[in-house]
């Protein structure tokens, strides 16, 4: 089965596409739960319960929205291709590897999408959960968390850098400085607007 | 029933799986199944070529099945080679 897979993955390109897919949603993923952690952050907020239902509501969120509209687009893309190569090919493709292709890889890519916020959310998060069981010895649960939320920006950097091929510590400290450019913002608009 | 040992395809196929794969999966179907692919045209989507498979006991059946698995579609066979089985004499 899982060779099947990896043969209709290598058949469609599936795999760049999902990694493009994993980066930019796990991107967003991350940056959503940095910009939440930093508004409970400056606006002092204590109660770990609130910090947690809100960051998981917009993990979730993210986790569906990512799931349906990369099924949605991508499925749509692969019955286009499918369709210009039945053209191309004056037969219909519906029995062939082709046809499982288009059929198969937009829900991987889906899933993808869906679970590389989820995921990195959910490990942001720890430090929160820890904390409500009490298994956080010391460490105060929100700064932790966004300590993992940087480092973890800081990696899908290192992993960009190693997709392109570019020096990985450069790719890694540009994506820190965008999330640290994100964490100013938030600070910046909590003092202008003096929210408390 | 005869035994065909050799066969020569006019083949249409996508880009994808690539002429290496092509071969290499239609070799894969028996024993001893030798394959010679020569890419004739490339188009935007396509590639027509010509399939050499030779064999001690091709199964023909299989091989466009498998063709047409992997998007290909059989335009002709310009060429075959069979052989009587052993033992076995045509019946007037």
């Amino acid at each position: 089965m899982f060779t099947r897979l990896r043969y209709l993955i290598e058949l469609s390109h599936a795999y760049s596409i999902a990694r493009r897919y994993f980066i930019t949603n796990g991107f967003d993923g991350v940056l959503t739960m940095l910009g939440l952690l930093m508004g409970f952050r400056v606006s002092g907020a204590q109660s770990l319960e609130l910090m947690i239902s809100a960051c998981l509501g917009g993990a979730v969120a993210l986790f569906m929205s990512g799931l349906t509209s990369a099924y949605i687009s991508e499925s749509a893309e692969k019955e286009n291709e499918l369709h210009k190569l039945e053209q191309s090919m004056l037969t219909s493709l519906e029995d062939s590897t082709h046809a499982e292709a288009a059929r198969l890889i937009p829900c991987l890519i889906a899933l993808v999408n869906g679970f590389s916020p989820l995921l990195l959310a959910l490990l942001i998060l720890t430090p929160l959960f820890l904390a409500q069981q009490q298994l956080l010895a010391g460490l105060p649960p929100l700064d932790t968390a966004l300590a993992i939320a940087l480092l973890l920006t800081f990696l899908l950097g290192v992993f960009l850098g190693r997709v392109s091929g570019r020096f990985w510590l450069w790719t890694g400290l540009r994506a820190l400085i965008i999330a640290a450019a994100t964490s100013v913002l938030i600070l910046l608009l909590h003092l202008l607007l003096g929210v408390k | 029933m005869a035994i065909v040992t050799h066969v020569v395809l006019d083949v249409l196929k996508p880009h994808q799986p690539n002429v290496l794969d092509f071969a290499s999966q239609l070799a894969d179907l028996g024993e001893n199944y030798s394959v010679n692919l020569v890419v004739q045209e490339v188009d935007d989507r396509t590639h027509s070529i010509i399939l050499k498979i030779s064999g001690d006991h091709l199964d023909f059946d299989a091989i466009t099945q498998h063709i047409e698995a992997m998007g290909g579609s059989v335009h002709s066979i310009d060429e075959v080679d069979v052989k009587s089985e052993p033992g076995k004499q045509a019946v007037a």
